[in-house]
């Protein structure tokens, strides 16, 4: 075939960055929408302060939905799972007097645990991931009837409640920020340098030092915002980091390749040496993990455990990952989009509840959007044919 | 083998493509192409994988819709512009593609008239769709009086072999009154009989004025069936002749576009000792419980040759060999043995930690992640390489993949393209790539050249006579004869799920490899 111009570098990951910024535009239209609708008080920082916080927990189960969808699968189980951790843990340290720390080690264990079995019965038995995590997702709907008795436990201790409640101080903010754009030009530095080294062609350095000053724009006009609130929450420090993680996980290191792989083709990843069953086990004890984080930071906030907590949280996850660009067919998307998703998903919710629409309207709203963003999914991919 | 006359057909034209051009962002696929087809001939189109085949058909076909390329089309002599394969297909023009489009649950009625049965208010006439089908199927040559193999309308199709399937597939163009066929590479699973019963109808079709562009690799076919054939090369047209002005070498050279004397590249191997081996094994049928797809096979392999697999369809080569590799789930009993040491392989980690590397027939399906790039792709066998405590390091698997690009000879922009917009003989080259990226002292290669062309054939031969002499063991599973007699040293006839002999090349033909593995001879 002859070949006219092809941009080498843009080739493989072109298609979804260009959802992404799609996602970003969507995104400050959204934000634009409200601010009007509300006269103003949508983009206050005391609500925005307050946003960031309501999508604390979407994102933690995003990122691990993220993974999940990747990998080819699917995990309806993560809302009644964290509804079930918040509630072991409430009637941990209220009814049986555990101390927190005992408490956080076995809700983080259990969520490894779920992930453990569900993985297992998913790689191992070929059970369909939908069937498995709906079948769980029933199991710990009634599980946290039964353990919290259908009521609400509460109180819980005041360290506990911090990691859901507390927001971090202004000096701590402003020295995350600083940490964060200095790794930001290390890595790059580091970048060029190990390209150097191996004499790749280096992009020009004042590109690179655009897009970093971007990025460090961008951490800064965050910090700033919320500390003109309370500081930035502590949720979603929690979440920033494990999505940070996550994306280091799925980006850099062999495991996050070989999900993409499994995601991309199942049997061609087993016949390049892959351990399927492995790798996918894993995947989901990285979901169930994400559970248990979430549903610490949910009973934390909530100062209880309560029967109806993280219920139908799994959809927020899914619409976030998929809003985000994630594929549902598998192999393809971004945890950072995932996270976006996140901020579309909590941004209606928060949205709509300030311009006062009913609750039975949020719902039709996200739902549309939802399906609005898998047709979106499917469409660009039939162009690219 | 029944011989087939090129009957000349009329100076009438039925089907009239124009310079078509047609652009894939950052690939122009077809340049002014043309292609004049004469009413009721079979015209052939041959090129290399990437000369353009495939898109001019789906051009023709309307599944690029009108406006997606320039160009103009004309059916008897009238502009015509499709926007889907619906509005082709009322027109006439039926593709039948590589892969059969057909629904493996439903019967052979039901396939035939998917989409279009007879009907009253929606309402199926069952009866006379299976009459009708029938009918079908004897315009097919199956169910014909005197014919050998017959279908029953009602049968599912799942029950069929391939090329029974392949003549289901033409009866359901019929049923849509197709007046121009065309068929994309429709011999390429077929066995020796089955395309003698293929071109046979397609004689026929030919006598009932029905037009047939045939899309091949085969140019022993070509040549034995077509009327005219047209070549395309790079995206472009360059030439179209009668067949009876034209040679096989002709045609190849045309397509190269450089003179190929020598099909197979064999070079004196000087075998050592013997390095891998292979002891009563046995592979259980994980589908019929107490049946063996493979019955206790021993067979051993020296240093320096090239081992060629030789057998029927469904002799239990592949399930041997993945089996092997740890890849196919039945159980399995016997020993292997590589350099005196036995293996104990559980999964193909345990085989290509072991120095084995099992290479699929089937490259989309098995053997490649489509939608990843190349560099992804080269390395996804030796992440353990190319990584240090797990994490990734890029530039050493750029510098590795660019090495092994290199070495093949692979033909792309760059490494981060994906490996969907690669030709077919490119994704194997990148296959192979991935392969010799874990170092292997066996490579098992099953079917390393199927539905790729001359000249990337040719290369891949070459690799193959290379990684003899780096001390490789090669061995090459191939339902191609020319191919195995044409590489091995040394070649292992399979019967049905079981080894029938060893022939030495020197003593080796067509007819000695087929008399040993249809059992009227054995070694």
């Amino acid at each position: 075939m002859s070949e006219i111009a092809v941009k080498p570098n843009k080739a493989k990951r072109a298609s979804f960055s260009f959802r992404q910024y799609a996602m970003i535009v969507a995104l400050i239209i959204l934000f634009i929408l409200f601010t009007v609708m509300t006269k103003g008080s949508f983009i206050q920082t005391r609500n925005l302060s307050n946003l960031a916080r309501q999508m604390a927990i979407t994102g933690v189960l995003a990122t691990g939905m993220a993974m999940v969808i990747v990998s080819g699968n699917i995990d309806l189980s993560v809302g009644t799972l964290l509804g079930f951790i918040g509630g072991i843990g409430a009637a941990g340290m209220v009814w049986w007097g555990w101390d927190m720390y005992t408490t956080i080690a076995v809700q983080l264990l259990l969520g490894l645990t779920v992930g453990l079995i569900q993985g297992s019965i998913i790689a191992y038995l070929r059970m369909p991931a939908f069937i498995t995590t709906l079948g769980a997702q029933l199991i710990f709907r009634g599980a946290t009837l039964g353990v919290i008795r259908g009521t609400t436990v509460a109180p819980l201790p005041k360290g506990y409640v911090y990691l859901g409640q507390a927001y971090v101080s202004m000096t701590l903010g402003w020295i995350f920020a600083v940490v964060a754009i200095g790794l930001l030009f290390y890595f790059m530095v580091n970048k060029r340098k190990s390209n150097m080294k191996y004499k790749f062609e280096v992009k020009s350095l004042s590109v690179d030092i655009l897009k970093a000053s971007f990025y460090s724009l961008l951490i800064i006009g965050f910090v700033w915002i919320m500390n003109n609130y309370k500081g930035i929450p502590l949720p979603v420090i929690i979440m920033l980091a494990l999505s940070i993680i996550f994306t280091f996980v799925a980006e850099k290191i062999t495991f996050g390749r070989s999900v993409y792989a499994i995601g991309g083709n199942r049997e061609a990843a087993k016949y390049a040496g892959i351990n399927v069953n492995r790798i996918t086990i894993i995947v989901f004890m990285l979901s169930g993990l994400m559970s248990g984080v979430a549903g610490i930071i949910m009973s934390a906030r909530l100062n209880a455990g309560a029967p109806q907590a993280g219920l139908n949280m799994e959809t927020d996850a899914i619409a976030a990952a998929v809003i985000g660009g994630i594929s549902m067919t598998g192999g393809i998307g971004r945890v950072s989009g995932a996270l976006i998703g996140a901020v579309v998903m909590a941004t209606l919710d928060n949205g709509m509840s300030m311009m006062n629409i009913q609750a039975f309207w949020q719902f039709i709203v996200k739902g549309a959007v939802l399906i609005i963003a898998v047709w979106f999914d499917i469409s660009s991919k039939n162009k690219q044919k | 083998m029944s011989e087939t006359v090129a009957r000349p057909a009329g100076d009438e034209v039925i089907l009239r493509m124009e310079s078509i051009t047609k652009i894939f962002p950052g690939v122009k696929a077809l340049e002014n192409v043309d292609l004049t087809v004469r009413t009721g001939s079979i015209h052939a189109i041959c090129g290399e994988n990437g000369a353009g085949k495939s898109t001019l058909i789906k051009v023709l076909c309307g599944i690029y819709a009108h406006g997606t390329y320039d160009g103009k089309i004309f059916l008897d002599e009238t502009e015509r512009m499709f926007s889907s394969t619906h509005e082709a297909e009322k027109a006439g023009i039926v593709s039948i593609h590589q892969e059969l489009a057909l629904v493996p649950e439903m019967s052979v009625a039901e396939n035939i008239f998917l989409g279009n049965q007879p009907n009253r208010a929606g309402l199926i006439n069952f009866d006379q769709m299976i009459r009708q089908a029938d009918d079908l199927l004897k315009k097919v040559g199956i169910n014909s009086l005197n014919s050998a193999n017959n279908v029953n309308p009602n049968t599912k199709v799942i029950n069929l072999g391939v090329g029974k399937q392949q003549l289901v597939e033409i009866a359901k163009a019929l049923a849509k009154n197709a007046r121009v066929l065309i068929l994309d590479e429709p011999t390429s699973a077929l066995t020796e009989n089955e395309v003698d019963v293929l071109m046979d109808i397609l004689d026929n079709l030919r006598k009932k004025n029905i037009t047939c562009i045939y899309i091949s690799h085969k140019l022993d076919e070509v040549i034995r069936i077509a009327d005219d054939v047209t070549i395309l090369r790079d995206g472009q047209t360059i030439d179209t002749k009668h067949i009876s002005e034209i040679t096989k070498s002709d045609i190849v050279r045309m397509m190269v576009g450089r003179e190929l004397t020598n099909l197979f590249p064999r070079e004196k191997h000087n075998p050592g000792e013997v390095a891998f081996e292979v002891k009563n094994y046995t592979v259980n049928n994980p589908w019929v419980a107490g049946k063996k797809l493979v019955n206790n096979i021993s067979f051993n392999v020296r240093y320096g040759e090239i081992i060629g697999i030789s057998g029927l369809m469904g002799s239990g080569r592949t399930e041997l060999f993945s089996s092997i590799y740890g890849a196919f789930e039945a159980r399995s009993e016997g020993e292997v043995y590589l350099e005196g040491k036995k293996l104990n392989i559980k999964s193909p980690t345990d085989a290509i930690k072991n120095g084995i590397y099992y290479l699929t027939e089937d490259r989309k399906k098995y053997g490649l992640v489509l939608g990843m790039s190349i560099l992804e792709n080269s390395t996804l066998s030796s992440l353990n390489k190319v990584s240090k405590y797990g994490l990734l390091n890029t530039n050493i698997e750029r510098t590795l993949t660019q090495k092994f690009i290199d070495f093949l000879r692979t033909k792309t922009p760059s490494q981060l393209v994906k490996v969907s917009n690669l030709s077919g003989g490119n994704q194997q080259k990148v296959a192979i790539g991935k392969a010799l990226m874990t170092q292997p002292k066996v490579l098992i290669l099953d079917e390393p050249t199927r539905g790729i062309d001359v000249g990337a054939k040719y290369e891949i031969y070459k690799i193959m006579n290379q990684l003899v002499e780096q001390g490789v063991i090669v061995i090459m599973i191939s339902s191609d004869l020319e191919e195995v007699l044409g590489m091995s040293d040394r070649i292992l006839v399979f019967g049905i799920g079981e080894l029938r002999g060893s022939v030495d090349i020197s003593e080796a033909d067509q007819e000695v490899i087929m008399n040993i593995a249809t059992g009227v001879k054995s070694v």
